[in-house]
């Protein structure tokens, strides 16, 4: 078997999966179909404005009401900001702060009103604005590409100023340009991803704000503030910086309307609000909820308001503004117009008013109306149903409306009557808009219910193979015909077949339909094959099928049906914890039921019971074992510690730890954990110097080896000194910011710089044995000293030296002399320092490297928990490896099958680290920051920050999978010396270790391609009741919230598991390759 | 395989059961503003006390780990108050374990405790009853050719169903559903106690069914 097969199987069956992914998500994140129509003027969708607007001079749809407006967006403007209590003695930092609002809408009520102003979710900037600016609603899948904002396609209130004429001038955060490309007739963009910065965009808008209106060359402003946004992201709400920020918010108000003339419009408003923590996304009341302020030096409200003004919907803003500025409604507005901004004109009698009124909600209510009807021709996916009684009310409406017109002009009613049913008819128009809205919000998480299905099969089959595969294991036959020709040729054959009858035009499916056949008809000849080689060779019984009836596998289930329930999967945090320990225990419980930790000569139904004692009946490793369990449990209970929130549990406070170290206030608090996060951080690095030292592999001088010695060290300086600068940034001297700002990028660029040098040695020459020939000593003397026999006590503790006598045979017959005095005699008995442990030893270094990646990608004070991880997943290897050294002896092909519960604990400890590194699966518990590490500046394409966002997610998965082939090094590692003392042939007894796979290279490939498969399967399980839990429950009131948000976070995280699994198996092979070099070097050395 | 042994331990399991149902019955008669849910304290007490109880009377009556010698006093009292110190210890262990499994550390000590001492009395004090204050005797008995007679058998059992019980019981506290017994430790004492009943009323059950196998392995 070789070992590239065994990769190239991997990444198929990888493949697999992503094509299942893939398919099912085309089926489960729909995007709604954007129409490309454009609203003009002259395609007005009624007859014209009625009554007293007819005459009006530069009538659009309808009169223009403002020349101008002065359009403020506070990115983040809560309605808590900008509602003012009065009676609050002692306010929080964002109350009261804002009290220009109050004091015009109170003396002013007929210019000034605040509203509440609900955003739809998500709540990402990027969505809202499209929102607030098309009048339609965002679909789910937009909430992804916040990177990078797409210009939008559908007409939109920016096309329709452009359009008219009117000159815009655009000042603020530059999402706006990928959305808008040069529509602006002026415009002042800032940088707007980099959260920390609070002041370059305000500061910039403020710049150009008050010269630009002072001009005169524009009829409409747009400023969107950043500061109060990011201030939430950086302190979170209740911080004096947010108090700051309004004021100056405050200001930026109160100066606009000082200057404002009769003809311009001022609008203030949020796009969203903030969670308790600064954060936004969702759809929370507190992250939908933002204010909308309006005000204007004529009357813009025909009466005051006696209590707070109604909730406007976000999306009402749209045609509202339109209308008012004499534009066309964009063609895709599903918004209704405000009814308390079309009251005028007041001075000829309130009927004219209520006609006023009456047309807006007319022509809005015929563009919505034409809109659906164009929309459910393009698209189909509106229930035809809800369609038509759509439809048949909107005619209703508009005979109503006409028949009101026509009575107007005879003149059969009284005033107030007549006012009375103006009135009565809007209200049955506005209830048609809100029911037309609703149905567009209903069917637009709709879904593809054959594509999701297909995608679950896939899933699942792919599942199935992994799982045979790593059943029969060894008895696989990996030849080239078996594993690549099939599918291959299944692959193919089907696409050919495809193509031509596409070609043919018999098929008329999509690409991706033909990709799951494709997929499809790979996989069933691998199955095909697959019976074909199980009939002829080995049978599967159900006593080898070792994961189904067992305790692991009921763990599993457990584990997998709980990804069914939204509130286990918010509590998966703690879910996945207490199944690790639950599945550890009964493993450990399973070992002495079996019997495994009494010794063998006393069998407990031999003697008197009373005999029978713990002293000398028992094994040690029963109290090893009780004691790393307990290690195990406070370790998985300590990891609590760290936990984040989500919105769905209220109660729950976010760990302390996650917030960086600059927020810490308390200076003395601040260096307490300051140096306990470089205690950590040391303690990591020394306990990986000492692994290695205790196993022989920091003896040669290689470069990894110098690297390991004098590299390591060097990463975690740069590291403490990035932690002290980016806590101390704020208060540092003016004159040092620049010099600080320098030594914040090139800090951990230097880390990576450092990482990046040590993979390059790594894969260089990852051997790290140091060898000693030993021609002039005695040959017994070289190879005892493990087990205690004559050497220094350094020797003793730090070196274990390998006997290169019994790789000799295996390898070449050239060098077999025949028996071992010859060898003797020859004296060509050499120490190789560190051979044993030399797979593990690469490991480790990499493992070692990307923990001090990672951590330098989260906040400071998170590094105890990757101590503690480290311990954990140490801890587990122990008791993997004590109890399959118990079951099996060193020699038995046993040893190169990892088992099924080791594999699945492996995958919860990744579970529950993913949860204690401080993340959750949902969009607002994504640490952003992290792209900045190192990028102060921000970037110049999307990937470097999307890489660094996804290497602080999914950090936990990253090394778990990374590191899973260590599950089957580590028994290898742990072997017991055999029975000792047996005489002059010591030397026979010295644990091969490690080299026991280098000894059996086809056993050494099977076995990875078994410990790969189980735990892509493992992992792909999980995967499989995520998809079946959102196809399932896609009607379920949850699912955007809970299960969604699961399914994209499960799905980013096998890949990124996938991807690193291979990876280290690939390096795995890479240490493989070059320990066999370098015995073939020793091989030459001894001829000569 | 000795029936009268199996008939003496069926009679005692039933009255195990019967004991705990009393447990649940008598105080919410008997006693005003007494409740499983509202009074979870009091019951957790009230059914360690009950359980423990019956496991001595039953001892005392049915003398299941007779031995032919003859004890002296100081003997048992030894044994006695080493089975103290044991019950005692797996009190503050199996709170150790609870805790480490996800129990609040501070908030609500008394009832994470209490809890320990109701799953110790389904556990700890039957052993102690049936295999005294021996902890190698334990060790042999949780193995799998471990058990020598039909009451090894019924403590296998009973043992293990209360604490998969109680491990049961913890599955539904994070649910939504906002029931009065998903509150800690409700539904995990709960559990503990149906899956002790259940190990009861099952052990006589399954120790006939397989009493040919068994009679076969115990000589
Ligand atoms: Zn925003
Ligand atoms: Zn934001």
């Amino acid at each position: 078997m070789r070992r590239g097969h065994v990769l190239l199987f991997l990444a198929w069956v990888s493949i697999l999966f992503y094509s299942g992914i893939w398919i099912f998500m085309s089926g489960f994140l729909l995007m709604r179909i954007e129409l490309n129509n454009q609203s003009s003027c002259a395609d007005l969708p009624s007859s014209g404005p009625q009554g007293p607007l007819q005459q009006h001079p530069g009538t659009c749809w309808l009169p223009r009401r403002f020349q101008k407006a002065v359009i403020i967006i506070i990115d983040a403007l809560k309605y808590d900001f900008a509602k003012y209590e009065p009676g609050i003695t002692n306010p929080k930092p964002y109350q009261n702060k804002l009290p220009v609002i109050h004091q015009l809408s109170t003396s002013q009520p007929r210019h000034a009103r605040l509203y509440p102003f609900r955003a739809d979710p998500p709540t990402t900037t990027m969505q809202r604005i499209k929102g607030m600016t098309t009048g339609s609603l965002p679909t789910f899948v937009d909430v992804g590409s916040n990177f990078a904002s797409y210009a939008i396609q559908e007409d939109n209130l920016i096309h329709q100023l452009v359009e008219n004429g009117r000159r815009v001038v655009f000042m603020g955060d530059d999402t706006w340009d990928g959305l808008f490309p040069k529509k602006f007739f002026k415009s002042y963009f800032f940088p707007s991803f980099n959260v920390k910065d609070l002041h370059t965009v305000d500061n910039g808008i403020l710049q150009h704000l008050y010269p630009t209106r002072d001009s005169g060359d524009w009829d409409v402003i747009i400023a969107h503030f950043l500061g109060v946004d990011h201030c939430g992201h950086k302190h979170g709400p209740d911080h004096p910086e947010t108090a700051n920020k309004l004021a100056q918010m405050n200001q930026v108000i109160s100066s606009l309307v000082e200057h404002l003339d009769e003809e311009t419009l001022l609008l203030v408003a949020g796009d969203h609000g903030m969670t308790d923590t600064g954060d936004h996304g969702g759809d929370s009341e507190k992250e939908v909820m933002a204010a909308l302020f309006l005000y204007s030096k004529s009357p813009l409200f025909s009466h005051e308001l006696s209590k707070e003004a109604e909730t406007v919907p976000q999306v009402n803003l749209v045609p509202t503004l339109s209308l008012l500025l004499g534009l066309p409604i964009p063609y895709s507005n599903l918004g209704a117009v405000m009814p308390d901004l079309f009251s005028w004109p007041k001075k000829e009698s309130s009927v004219s008013a209520a006609l006023t009124l009456a047309s807006a909600v007319h022509i809005n209510a015929l563009q919505v109306g034409r809109f659906l009807h164009s929309y459910s021709l393009a698209a189909g996916d509106l229930p035809s149903d809800k369609l038509r009684d759509l439809k048949s009310l909107l005619s209703s409406l508009m005979s109503e409306y006409e028949q009101l017109i026509s009575e107007r002009s005879r003149g059969s009613w009284t005033e107030s009557e007549y006012e009375n049913r103006l009135r009565q008819h809007v209200l049955r128009v506005q209830r048609y808009l809100v029911q037309a809205r609703a149905v567009c919000m209903e069917s637009w998480a709709r879904f593809h219910p054959l594509r999701m299905l297909a995608g679950c099969a896939i899933l699942a089959a792919t599942c199935l193979l992994c799982y045979l595969a790593a059943e029969t294991g060894m008895a696989l036959d990996l030849s080239c015909k078996f594993l690549l020709t099939y599918p291959l040729f299944g692959v193919v054959g089907a696409g050919a077949l495809l193509a031509f009858g596409k070609w043919l035009s018999l098929i008329e499916w999509d690409c991706l339909s033909l990709w799951a056949l494709v997929i499809a008809a790979s996989q069933l000849t691998f199955f095909y094959s697959f019976r074909k080689q199980m009939q002829v060779r080995v049978r599967l019984r159900f006593r080898q099928l070792s994961l189904l009836f067992s305790g692991p596998c009921l763990i599993l289930i457990f584990r997998c049906g709980s990804l069914f329930s939204d509130s286990f999967v918010v509590a998966e945090g703690h879910v996945a914890p207490f199944l690790l320990m639950s599945l550890l225990v009964l493993t450990i419980y399973k070992l002495h039921w079996d019997g495994r930790l009494t010794l063998p000569t006393l069998s407990p139904l031999g003697g008197d019971t009373t005999k029978l004692t713990l002293s000398t009946g028992y094994r040690k490793d029963g109290p090893i074992l009780l004691a790393l369990l307990g290690a195990l449990t406070l370790c998985v209970r300590l990891s609590g510690i760290f936990h984040n929130c989500r919105e769905e549990t209220p109660d729950c406070h976010p760990s302390l730890f996650l917030a960086p170290l600059s927020n810490v206030k308390d200076p003395q608090l601040k260096n307490i954990s300051y140096l306990g996060c470089i205690v950590c951080l040391v303690a990591i690095v020394y306990m990986v110097r000492k692994w290695l030292q205790h196993y022989g592999n920091l003896n040669s001088s290689s470069a990894l080896v110098l690297y390991v010695r004098w590299g390591f060290p060097l990463i975690a300086l740069a590291i403490t000194c990035h932690w002290a600068l980016s806590a101390g940034a704020e208060d540092s001297l003016a004159r040092l910011r620049d010099l600080i700002q320098l030594a914040l990028v090139a800090c951990p660029r230097a880390v990576y710089g450092l990482a990046a040098l040590g993979l390059v040695f790594l894969l260089w020459n990852p051997v790290t044995v140091f060898m000693k020939s030993s021609r002039d000593s005695d040959a017994d003397n070289t190879v005892t000293t493990y087990s205690g026999a004559p050497g220094s006590q350094a020797e003793l503790l730090h070196v274990i030296p390998q006997i290169y006598r019994k790789m000799q045979r295996t390898m070449k017959s050239r060098l077999r002399h025949g028996t071992d005095e010859e060898e003797e005699n020859k004296g060509a008995a050499i120490e190789a320092y560190g051979l044993s442990s030399v797979y593990s030893a690469a490991m480790i270094v990499t493992l070692s490297l990307l923990t001090m990646v990672l951590l330098l990608l989260h906040s400071e004070r998170i590094t105890p928990a990757f101590l503690i991880l480290l311990v954990e997943a140490f801890v587990i290897l122990h008791i993997h490896s004590h109890v399959q050294n118990l079951y099996y002896a060193p020699d038995s092909s046993d040893q190169f099958s990892v088992p099924w519960y080791a594999v699945i604990s492996w995958a919860l400890a990744g579970t529950q680290w993913f949860y204690s590194t401080g993340h959750q699966p949902v969009f607002p518990a994504i640490h952003w920051n992290s792209a900045f590490v190192g990028f102060q500046e921000g970037h110049e394409n999307n990937i470097t920050p999307a890489v660094l966002v996804a290497a602080n997610t999914f950090s936990a998965h990253i090394l778990f999978s990374a590191g899973s082939s260590l599950l089957l090094l580590w028994p290898f590692l742990c072997e017991t010396p055999g029975k000792k003392k047996k005489g002059k042939k010591e030397a026979e007894e010295m644990p091969l270790m490690e080299m026991r796979l280098r000894e059996n290279p086809d056993k050494f490939a099977g076995a990875l391609l078994q410990l790969g498969t189980k735990y892509l399967f493992i992992q792909g399980v999980q995967l499989l009741s995520c998809v079946c839990a959102a196809m399932i429950l896609r009607r379920h009131l949850m699912v955007w919230k809970v299960f969604a948000p699961k399914f994209l976070f499960e799905a980013a995280g096998f890949t990124v598991s996938s991807v690193f699994l291979f990876l280290g198996i690939v390096l795995l092979l890479r240490v493989d390759s070059a320990v066999k070099s370098w015995f073939k070097s020793l091989i030459l050395q001894q001829q000569r | 395989m000795d029936e009268t042994e199996l008939r003496k331990m069926s009679t005692g399991h039933i009255f195990g059961a019967f004991a705990v149902v009393l447990s649940v019955c008598v105080p919410v008669l008997s006693v005003d503003g007494f409740s499983f849910l509202g009074t979870h304290l009091s019951w957790l007490c009230i059914c360690s006390l009950c359980v423990i109880l019956v496991n001595i009377l039953l001892l005392l009556l049915l003398k299941p780990n007779a031995s032919s010698k003859k004890t002296s006093l100081s003997n048992k009292l030894s044994k006695l108050t080493k089975s103290c110190i044991y019950f005692v210890i797996s009190c503050f262990l199996f709170h150790g374990i609870i805790v480490l499994y996800g129990a609040p550390l501070v908030e609500s000590v008394a009832e994470t405790f209490l809890f320990a001492v109701l799953l110790s009395s389904f556990t700890t004090s039957r052993c102690l009853c049936l295999l005294g204050p021996n902890f190698s005797a334990w060790v042999r008995v949780f193995s799998k050719d471990g058990a020598l007679s039909v009451w090894d058998h019924s403590l296998q059992i009973t043992t293990v169903c209360s604490v998969v019980g109680a491990w049961l019981g913890a599955f539904p506290i994070p649910l939504d559903w906002d029931r009065p017994w998903q509150v800690w430790p409700i539904s995990c004492s709960l559990g503990a106690t149906l899956g002790y009943v259940a190990g009861l009323l099952i052990a006589p059950l399954w120790i006939y069914c397989n009493r040919k196998r068994l009679t076969y392995k115990s000589r």
